[in-house]
């Protein structure tokens, strides 16, 4: 995998994962492309598309799109269910996640994403593997409370 | 209801980005981001010491600004001071930051390095995996040159921890991407390919990824990968899906994983043991059996794992192409998929159809799914399934469907996506000439294209559609025809106005018979379109103009006066004005004798590799056209005209200098700006060439390619897969003189090559040939030129041969073509009036003066041909003489050093019949025999 972003409908960007050494300029036009062009499709088209000679394998969830960008040899559907685990992992950390935790807690969107995916290639499978690496670091944390209300990605809360 | 943030929530930072979110405008949100750095720039220059917390605080909330898309130019030098904390979550965002904002900092390159060999040092087990984080998601060379050797030893230690392992390895993999020269090999390779048999899962997960890439490089190094993973694979198939737990997803044992093995083994041919082998045919034979089973789960995340499995094993079985039986059942599987109500299954499945066309074992199963496909083109909702498709249709194409298929995306054109009509167009072009048997369907094909999608007709593809109907005089009447019936319409693409003037100025001549296209009209309507069009268009029209005169002296006047005109000659484009001014000197100056020499049709292009294949294969990049073309030419060698390898050098004559390139026409040598090279003039290929064997005495195919020279001069006599000999020759009375190029095919080169002549007895006392010997090695991809300088010493019959020997690799080369200098190259035409020649005729009444032969047409019976092959045979082509218009009349006189031979000729084309009734009256009785043999032939 070249590189991971997640985007709300909107565009505004949420969180960006480069797996290949690009400079920031080349960063933003990338961005700014990809979020027009995975924005102007319909709700009912197909999860992958040619963009240069990568292949982006894209889904939604509520208001946030995952969008990642794979080489020529590379399964797009196991990369669709990449995106499906990630969420899912993000899901089980926060409990119905949604927007609003990943932009409040971006740097654990991204200690999440680093246990599961390293280098572009997944790490680590296993649900329950991943959350206990995370976990065992907020272990020695305190526990705050902030204030925000929103919609889950994932209709059915809890499900595990 | 309050949501719980777990782990060290840092109320600062949330309060900031609530401020940032209920900022009402951009303008807003700047100047609490200003306020906030001013913020933490005073407390990071501050003489106050910050604690660990707050400048992890302070360290975050840049971290968000930068994330927001703003520059942070401060603060990562305490971002390297958090990674000394002793504290998890300090070091954790220290690290995070370094990891999303590090440039190439020296300085703090050298400080990161020394935190994170602290951390690898450090055994405590999260700190190295925050550190192996950090390198696997910097990756910089400074990085590898630090820890390349370090991470192996990590990696294949005895005591690692699992999760440690598993980030040394994509670590070390994120390394070897960017600086493999500083992996280097060595006694730890051989154990990280037992990493496959690890127990823990998650590690073979990421062992998987670094052994693949590694083994795409070094396939030697990790061959024995491939049996374990077999076994690992086979182990994963044949579970229970719940044998795997936690690596189980959706019932779908190990998803990740079986793709990764699949994929390791993509990096290998089919294993050569066959136990192994045994294995992983029942392995992919489970996984095809399991594509069929009920579904154990209505959740797309389950159907969508099995068939990341499922696809990877497809691509797998592409990739060994050698099992028909599950080549076949892929296809089979993928066939069903094409019509699955899932929009990605039907972009998967025309996608990997893609690959399966081009093996032979599957390319006849794909072809069965037509119909599906032409539908998917037809229905899809989505443009890049309906890319797809017409990638799948390109793929699929043969000549059984070729027209079938070109019809389909030329219909699908007239609708098709603005972005990829320029690909469809591109396709096409390669598709009608590739396939072509009727070269009127290709001519038919591309003015189709430029009528729907003109705009999208790049140079190449117009240019290209020249160069075929230069090279095949078989089309030329009837693209001339097909042009001028094209530029009627009231409105048409400039790029068919290109088309048409430069086939028009070549080919005007074989339509000018009928009145309906006579040559006043043919200019008219040219010139009907001039002003509508652009500088490089107009400057194409003016060479058209110049190359009328030539052909029609009847218009020369019109012509010399537009040429005049002021538009033209005080032109305010330079290029116009130059080629107005010289043009009309020319027609002024040049007699027509020299006018017809600097005109003369233009000689065939030398082929090359389709410049619109290139073309494609630059915009789709190389992988996925290249490997498609090469195994599709090899099953279909005998298509005409399809692209062939280049010998590399081309020649200079072919390559336009700057001031001669003012057709802009790129690569086309230009006609018009002066006579055509007289040598050098690049392989003559004729694309219709036959291949034939390299074997002496008389190669198959030779005595037609003879045939075809009778009426022309220049073109390619032999071609096989090693050699191609073109000919290029020109003759005046009774000598001449013959250009032979001999083009090496291959990149190998031909070692003693010599090419010798020869002249049977008698045609020796005939026939004088002169040569020098050529250089006797031939580098690979160059060509060498011969000359042959021929004096007719008296008249001839039988035509010398010319043999070529030379070593090709190992073996020895032995070929021998007929050299085509036959009798009529001696001929110089006579214009005479209807009394003069039927009194000649009467003249050479004696019986062995007159032969006669009646024969079938071997061609279609076009008038316009016929008088350009009589022309072409060196006789004058005499009108208003035979009372019989449909009877067409020659004349001329052979020339020999000896002696000069009136020879006069008749031929009579019975339509009803499709018959030809030739008589040749000469005052030899020899040479009225050896010409109507010769003529004969050509009709």
């Amino acid at each position: 995998m070249q590189f991971m972003l997640l985007f709300s409908r909107q565009g505004k960007l949420r969180l960006q994962k480069w797996y290949v050494p690009l400079s920031d300029k080349e960063k933003k036009k990338i961005t700014r492309e990809l979020v027009q062009t995975v924005l102007a499709r319909k709700p009912k088209m197909c999860s992958f598309l040619e963009w240069r000679d990568l292949k982006i394998v894209y889904k939604r969830y509520a208001s946030l799109y995952f969008c990642c960008a794979i080489e020529d040899q590379d399964n797009e559907l196991i990369t669709l269910e990449i995106i499906h685990r990630y969420v899912e992992l993000l899901d089980k950390y926060f409990g119905s996640v949604c927007e609003l935790d990943i932009i409040f807690n971006f740097e654990k969107a991204y200690f999440i994403l680093d246990e599961f995916l390293l280098g572009g290639e997944v790490q680590e499978t296993s649900k329950k593997n991943v959350l206990k690496a995370i976990e065992q670091a907020d272990l020695l944390q305190e526990k705050t409370e902030t204030m925000y209300h929103s919609k889950s990605f994932i209709g059915y809360k809890k499900a595990y | 209801m309050p949501a719980v943030s777990k782990g060290d929530g840092m109320r600062g930072l949330a309060v900031f980005i609530s401020d940032i979110r209920n900022c009402k405008s951009k303008e807003a949100e700047i100047k609490r981001i200003n306020k906030e750095l001013a913020n933490i720039r005073s407390k990071f220059k501050g003489d106050k010491a910050l604690d660990g917390y707050s400048k992890k605080k302070y360290v975050c909330k840049l971290l968000f600004i930068f994330l927001l898309g703003h520059d942070i130019d401060f603060g990562h030098m305490e971002a390297v001071n958090l990674l000394s904390s002793n504290r998890y979550t300090e070091k954790q965002i220290g690290y995070l930051f370094i990891s999303v904002l590090v440039n190439s900092n020296s300085e703090l390159i050298r400080l990161i390095n020394n935190a994170i060999k602290n951390d690898l040092a450090s055994r405590n087990p999260t700190f190295m995996g925050l550190a192996l984080h950090c390198i696997a998601n910097v990756g910089s060379r400074e990085m590898a040159e630090a820890f390349a050797g370090e991470i192996p030893k990590i990696l294949v230690a005895g005591d690692t921890m699992d999760s440690v392992k598993q980030s040394a390895a994509l670590c070390l993999l994120r390394l070897y991407r960017t600086s493999p020269d500083l992996v280097p090999m060595g006694d730890w390779t051989s154990r990280v390919v037992h990493l496959l048999n690890d127990q823990h899962l998650g590690v073979v997960t990421a062992a998987t990824s670094l052994i693949t890439t590694l083994a795409q490089k070094n396939p030697e190094e990790f061959k024995t990968s491939v049996s374990l993973a077999v076994s690992r694979l086979s182990r994963i198939v044949t579970s229970a899906s719940t044998d795997l737990q936690d690596y189980t997803y959706y019932f779908v044992p190990a998803p990740w994983l079986s793709v990764k093995l699949l994929r390791l083994l993509q990096c290998y041919p089919p294993p050569e043991d066959p136990a192994v082998r045994g294995r992983l045919t029942e392995c992919l034979e489970t996984i095809l059996n399991k594509a069929q089973e009920p579904p154990k789960s209505k959740k797309v995340q389950h159907s969508n794992a099995k068939n990341a499995v499922l696809f990877e094993a497809i691509s797998l079985i592409i990739h060994h192409d050698s099992e028909p039986n599950l080549l076949v059942r892929a296809c089979n599987q993928l066939g069903q998929f094409l019509q699955h109500r899932e929009t990605n299954l039907r972009y998967l499945a025309l996608e990997s159809m893609c690959t399966l066309a081009s093996s032979e074992f599957s390319h006849e199963a794909v072809k069965t799914h037509i119909e599906t496909v032409i539908n998917a083109l037809k229905t899809e909702r989505d443009v890049s399934v309906r890319q797809r498709a017409v990638d799948l249709l390109y793929a699929m194409c043969d000549r059984s469907n070729a027209q079938q298929i070109v019809a389909e995306m030329l219909s699908y054109l007239e609708t098709a996506d603005y972005s990829i009509r320029e690909e469809i167009v591109l396709k096409v072009a390669i598709l009608a000439e590739k396939y072509a048997v009727d070269y009127t369907w290709y001519v038919d094909t591309i003015l189709n294209l430029i009528r729907i999608a003109g705009d999208y007709v790049s140079e190449e593809v117009w240019y290209r559609v020249i160069q075929i109907v230069i090279n095949r005089d078989d089309v030329q009447g009837y693209a001339a025809k097909t042009v001028f019936e094209a530029l009627q319409a009231p409105a048409c693409h400039e790029n068919l106005v290109k088309v048409g003037g430069y086939i028009l100025g070549e080919f005007g001549n074989l339509i000018a018979g009928d009145p309906r296209s006579s040559p006043l009209i043919q200019f008219n309507l040219l010139h009907s379109k001039f002003h509508l069009c652009s500088v490089p268009t107009r400057a194409l029209l003016l060479s058209t103009y110049i190359k009328f005169v030539n052909l029609f002296p009847e218009v020369k006047a019109t012509i010399q006066d537009v040429l005049r005109s002021d538009s033209q000659l005080k032109n305010a484009d330079v290029e116009l004005q130059q080629r107005a001014v010289e043009y009309l000197r020319l027609s002024t100056v040049a007699s027509t004798d020299i006018l017809a020499t600097v005109l003369e049709e233009m000689p065939p292009f030398p082929e090359r590799e389709s410049s619109i294949l290139a073309k494609l294969k630059k915009k789709k990049g190389p992988s996925t056209v290249t490997d498609l073309e090469e195994t599709k030419r090899e099953r279909s060698i005998d298509v005409n005209g399809g692209p062939e390898p280049v010998p590399a050098s081309t020649s200079a004559a072919s390559t336009p200098s700057p001031s001669a390139d003012l057709l802009g026409l790129g690569a086309v040598p230009p006609a018009p700006t002066g006579p055509p090279p007289s040598s050098g003039g690049g392989l003559l290929v004729d694309v219709f060439s036959d291949s034939a064997s390299a074997v002496a005495p008389l190669a198959p195919g030779s005595e037609d390619n003879f045939a075809r020279f009778v009426c022309k001069n220049n073109g390619v006599l032999f071609e096989n897969q090693l050699l191609q000999i073109g000919l290029k020759s020109e003759f005046r009375q009774n000598l001449g003189r013959m250009f032979i190029f001999y083009g090496n095919k291959t990149s190998t080169q031909f070692l003693n090559f010599t090419p010798t002549l020869i002249c049977a007895d008698d045609l020796q006392t005939n026939l004088n040939l002169q040569t020098k010997p050529v250089d006797p090695t031939v580098d690979g991809g160059a060509q060498v030129q011969q000359v042959v300088n021929i004096e007719c010493i008296s008249d001839f019959t039988e035509a010398p041969v010319l043999n070529i020997q030379f070593r090709y690799g190992g073996t020895f080369q032995n070929v021998s073509v007929k050299l085509p200098i036959t009798l009529n190259k001696f001929f110089q035409p006579t214009e005479m009036a209807s009394q003069d020649f039927f009194q000649r005729w009467k003249q050479l009444s004696n019986p062995q003066q007159e032969v006669q032969n009646i024969f079938k047409a071997k061609h279609p019976m076009d008038t316009e041909i016929t008088k350009a092959k009589i022309i072409g045979f060196g006789s004058a082509l005499l009108e208003e003489v035979d009372p019989n218009p449909a009877n067409f009349v020659g004349a001329g006189i052979i020339h020999t050093k000896t002696t000069q031979i009136g020879c006069l000729l008749r031929l009579e084309p019975n339509l009803q019949a499709q018959m030809y009734r030739l008589t040749l009256r000469t005052s030899k009785d020899t040479v009225s025999q050896r010409l109507c043999e010769l003529l004969s032939e050509q009709f």
